[in-house]
């Protein structure tokens, strides 16, 4: 079964709503960076970030973190881990770093992260902002600072972040049917 | 683009254009990891690999050596000189008795050719062949490729020519086959006495007019005259070599355009280059030296997952 769980206004909304929340933690993001996981953050990040310079007319630093070769499932199951392009032009040295991904589910990714991050530098803080967090299938004691929408769902369960044209549309799929 | 069609890595002739595009994009991402300031990723760690060398090699193993540190695996080294190889112990024998020790994958380097093939039929590890005698240097072969693509783009009906000793070097075969493959044109130059018979038949040009040839491509790969693989005479002397083979800037300045220069190493300054074009704008040599650890990575890490 196939449901549409967020349309393109909801997500319009939570964006905006996160961007303010942003602000009043960060301020002018002086000394805060968006550093957003590749593959499927990079698409949230870059509009939140984009929104954020747009409703409050500051610059921030933003960057784009792979953490393929950081993960924890390589040589473990029979895909090969492709890696993705780093884009970060500033020193994370010191910084309160926002990590940014689309779908919080077993917590592993991030944890991916926090280790790639350091080979960048020692960051002041890192906090994490997911757009759908899957509330009871974390593997790791990692949750999310900022949420766009908490959901349940069963392990079989898909969750797809479908963005077009900067506009997103978010399914949940059940019974495996991908 | 998904995993390397291959377990091991014996030759450019076994893989394909696929393959060596999968590498270089890894190599891509290895490459923003050797210029972090921590130059480590941990994708490796629970790795070993035995570096087997049973000839000498200074860039090759420190390269690997360094590729594989910068995975985070565990490494050990033989060297042929210091092993019971001496003691008349054979080539199977030895890598049995490192792989009891479990280790996953093998690096060899080797005088014999086809000694890296002989050993993947014969054991259970992931092979890389770091160059057997004047067969293949796949890895040599690949960073070439990639210094030359950074440079020039696709290689695509691009001219590259390899001038020197053609029959006794494996980087010039894997060279062939790997530019081949990446669809560029090449052409082979030297005296004739070090071009093998018949290499026409793997669709590559020969010349023995070196001026020509520089105005004809966009990059030219010297090679080192092998002295140690001649057991004849095969010029009167390294200077005459020099004199008719040898590049300097003088013959730079006479061509139409810029060419890039490449070298495997080691080289032999004042003999088939000139210390001011191996220093000079033109040359990638030390380009290939960086390139070769990122694309070594790159083999690693696809190689240990497969």
């Amino acid at each position: 079964m196939k449901k549409v769980i967020l349309e393109y206004k909801h997500v319009e909304l939570i964006i905006t709503r996160i961007a303010h929340q942003l602000v009043e933690n960060h301020g002018s993001f002086e000394n805060t960076a968006i550093l957003a996981l590749q593959p499927r953050g990079t698409f949230f990040g870059k509009i939140l970030a984009q929104k954020i310079k747009s409703l409050f007319e500051i610059d921030i630093h933003y960057g784009e973190l792979d953490t393929t070769f950081y993960r924890d499932d390589f040589r473990r199951n029979n895909k090969q881990l492709i890696p993705n392009e780093v884009n970060i032009d500033f020193n994370i040295e010191d910084k309160n770093i926002v990590l940014v991904d689309d779908v919080l589910y077993t917590g592993r990714s991030i944890r991916a992260a926090l280790d790639a991050i350091n080979a960048y530098g020692r960051p002041k803080s890192v906090e994490l902002v997911t757009l759908i967090n899957r509330k009871y299938n974390r593997e790791v004691p990692i949750q999310p600072n900022y949420t766009g929408e908490d959901i349940d769902t069963r392990a079989n369960d898909y969750v797809k972040v479908d963005w077009k044209d900067d506009q997103c549309r978010v399914w949940i799929i059940t019974d495996k049917e991908k | 683009m998904s995993a390397l069609s291959s377990k091991h890595l014996l030759g450019i002739k076994d893989i394909s254009k696929k393959d060596i595009q999968l590498i270089f994009k890894t190599a891509e991402n290895f490459k923003e990891v050797i210029n972090r300031p921590i130059k480590k990723v941990p994708s490796l760690r629970d790795i070993t690999i035995a570096n087997i060398f049973f000839e000498n090699s200074t860039r090759t193993k420190i390269s690997f050596e360094l590729a594989e540190k910068r995975l985070s695996a565990d490494i050990v080294n033989f060297n042929s000189g210091t092993s019971s190889v001496n003691k008349g112990e054979t080539l199977i024998d030895t890598v049995n008795n490192i792989l009891a020790m479990k280790v996953d994958m093998v690096v060899m380097r080797h005088p014999a050719p086809g000694a890296a093939k002989f050993l993947s039929k014969h054991i259970d590890a992931n092979i890389i062949n770091a160059g057997d005698g004047t067969h293949e240097h796949p890895t040599q072969a690949l960073l070439d490729a990639y210094t030359l693509t950074e440079k020039l783009g696709n290689l695509s009906r691009k001219n590259i020519l390899i001038v020197g000793d053609i029959i006794h070097s494996r980087v010039a075969l894997s060279n062939i086959h790997c530019l081949q493959k990446l669809g560029a044109n090449v052409r082979v130059c030297g005296p004739p006495n070090l071009i093998p018979n018949h290499i026409e038949s793997l669709g590559v040009e020969v010349s023995y007019d070196l001026k020509e040839s520089l105005n004809w491509c966009d990059a030219a790969n010297l090679l080192r005259i092998q002295l140690e693989r001649q057991d004849d005479k095969y010029f009167p002397s390294l200077r005459e070599y020099s004199l008719q083979y040898g590049i300097n800037q003088e013959i730079l300045n006479q061509l139409d355009k810029d060419i890039i220069i490449m070298h495997p190493g080691p080289i032999n300054r004042g003999v088939e280059i000139t210390s001011q074009v191996a220093d000079s704008y033109n040359s990638v040599i030390l380009n290939q030296v960086e390139n070769g650890v990122a694309i070594r990575m790159a083999i690693l890490y696809l190689l240990s997952s497969n």
